[in-house]
């Protein structure tokens, strides 16, 4: 028998088709549909300045956007060859492992809601709920966040964040304790779970497929360790591996994991460096205060004079003179509104920022920088021909991989054992289409 | 160390390397991509076990003597190290080998580059549209689709 399972399944996570062939209750055959979200995240990012990508990224993983946010801006920081400041690097890592408890907290939450443990869902739910709160006291949104900024972050920590956080922490572990009580040794669940979706090392290595699902099987592999990125070097946490490469492993590693980042964001506030946010295009630190421009003080001797012609459509001076250099603004990162808005250097940079012809460029060349997202690898290529566009960006989705698998991983179970499976492949229909 | 095995094994195969920002890069003839993958894959000092990523880029305006470059990153689980290879192909010939042999994930690789950019891979077992539907008509990141450009209109088909 043939059965279309999706694109409108209620199970099926946003909208995803899986054609099956089965025989009685077993899968004998399968055929996965992807594309239904497709967004063109790639073409539009070819279509604006370096910056404008941004809001574009958080609607990748929309379940982690910040991690999407700081993994396209490092690669263009990459790109410029710059390194960030400190204080900006800790509150990105800050920032990633909180999205990473809110990612596995939903995924782990949605998987055992199809599997009728409703509860677990709601306190999950609950716990993100604090964490949420967290990313919207510091972006000014929940999900549509674009708090990076290429060299920098949108703007500083608020007042009172540590106590605020280590609260929710205290929380989020509350509710951790909680569900692990309630599924963790249940019987029903188990059985739904344990020898369920396995795949082989060799198998998963050959789908490409990293992150949680990747160190199920037994591999260790995780990109905050091996190729350590920010200051993630500094801090002391476990990576778990599991041995079947089974749902419940995956299970209990997304459980463990949430553990892991928290103590991360622990370890990070407590070392978190005072200082600046943001740097200029050749990495020089700007403070913040210090918008006043070298000439407008009177000093011009070391200013270089060159000769613009006006454009009458204001599309940027003189094409011909700007082509020719990759430096042109006083600081990389837009700076931030209440500077935009509130002073005329910050707008003045804001607009050198901004108009075609004036903003940040790049040599040519390209760049590829991993970060790990909450699915796996999630890493973001950037070609620059050394305009003030992008070339060409591409994003690697870590649940792409994990999808090409997916016909693999539900041959031969039941239909039932779909849904599980699919839970813990946590296919986020965002990223997987683009 | 890579590039220089890389270049050692095929000579006058690799046009050009470089490091850029640290990212070590070889380009390679098509005719030796299968090659050159499996190679990666099999040199014990090597090892690259994973294909991470599969893409290809439009030079129609970056001044380069081919259309097209198909950019493989591989990386290797037991040396934490990572190689870009990336093959120049023609408007006129788009068609490269298949790495599916080597990887099952190339298969979705392959279909979404096809899809995107019309690049052919030979010997796929299944070269179909992936993100796009199969009506759809060109391929959308190519330099020379517009952004603007409207699809005509697919209903479902009795």
């Amino acid at each position: 028998m043939f059965l279309n399972m999706g694109p409108s399944h209620p199970a099926m996570h946003g909208i995803v088709r899986l054609l099956l062939e089965l025989d009685g209750e077993t899968v004998v055959n399968s055929d996965v549909e992807i594309g239904f979200l497709h967004r063109a995240f790639e073409k539009m990012s070819e279509q604006g300045g370096y910056w404008q990508v941004v809001p574009y990224t958080d609607r990748l993983n929309y379940v982690s956007p910040l991690i999407n946010n700081f993994g396209y801006a490092s690669a263009v920081e990459k790109l410029f060859g710059i390194d960030i400041t400190e204080r900006t690097k800790y509150i990105r890592v800050i920032m990633s492992e909180i999205s990473r408890v809110a990612d596995h907290l939903t995924c782990v939450g949605a998987t055992t809601m199809e599997m009728g443990a409703f509860t677990v869902f709601l306190y999950m739910i609950k716990a993100r709920e604090y964490l949420y709160e967290l990313v919207e006291d510091v972006t000014g949104a929940r999900v549509t966040v674009s708090y990076a900024r290429v060299g920098g972050v949108k703007s500083d920590l608020p007042e009172g964040f540590k106590e605020k956080t280590l609260k929710a922490l205290k929380e989020t572990r509350k509710v951790l304790i909680e569900v692990n009580k309630l599924i963790t040794r249940n019987r029903i669940f188990v059985d739904r779970m344990k020898g369920i979706g396995v795949i082989s090392k060799e198998d998963a290595l050959g789908y490409g497929i990293t992150g949680p699902f990747l160190r199920s099987t037994g591999v260790d592999y995780d990109v905050r360790k091996d190729q350590p990125y920010y200051v993630y070097d500094r801090f002391d946490f476990d990576v778990p591996v599991g041995e079947k490469g089974d749902n419940y492993d995956r299970y209990l590693l997304r459980m463990e994991e949430m553990e892991q980042s928290m103590r991360i964001i622990e370890q990070a506030l407590e070392q978190i460096p005072a200082g600046d946010l943001n740097v200029d295009m050749a990495g020089r630190v700007i403070p913040a205060a210090e918008m006043v421009d070298e000439a407008k003080m009177g000093h011009t001797s070391g200013l270089i004079q060159l000769e613009v012609t006006a454009d009458p459509t204001l599309e940027g001076g003189s094409e011909r003179f700007y082509d020719n250099i990759h430096a042109c603004s006083k600081k990389m990162a837009v700076p931030p509104k209440e500077d935009t808005y509130g002073n005329i250097e910050g707008l003045m940079n804001h607009f050198k920022i901004v108009m075609n012809g004036h903003g940040v460029r790049p040599p040519q060349g390209e760049a590829y920088f991993p970060v790990e997202g909450a699915n796996g690898e999630l890493g973001f290529y950037v070609v620059s021909d050394g305009t003030g566009t992008p070339y060409r960006v591409r994003v690697r989705p870590p649940c792409f991989t994990i999808m090409a698998a997916l016909s693999k991983l539900i041959q031969g179970g039941t239909l039932a054992d779909i849904i599980p499976t699919f839970g813990s492949v946590n296919m986020i229909g965002g990223e997987l289409d683009r | 160390m890579i590039l220089e095995k890389i270049k050692e094994k095929f000579g006058e195969a690799v046009l050009e390397t470089h490091s850029f920002r640290g990212d070590d890069t070889a380009i390679i003839v098509k005719e030796k991509i299968v090659e050159a993958a499996k190679f990666l894959k099999e040199d014990p000092e090597l090892d690259f076990n994973v294909l991470i990523d599969l893409t290809a880029v439009d030079c129609l305006k970056l001044d380069k003597p081919h259309r097209f470059e198909v950019v493989y990153h591989f990386f290797s689980v037991a040396k934490k190290h990572r190689v870009r290879l990336k093959v120049p192909l023609t408007e006129e010939d788009p068609v490269v080998d298949t790495l599916t042999g080597l990887w099952p994930i190339a298969n979705w690789f392959e279909r979404e580059a096809w899809d995107m950019f019309g690049v052919k891979f030979q010997g796929h077992p299944n070269l179909q549209r992936i993100l796009m539907y199969d009506e759809f008509q060109g391929h959308p990141l190519r330099k020379d689709y517009p952004v603007s450009k409207r699809q005509p209109l697919v209903g479902p088909q009795n």
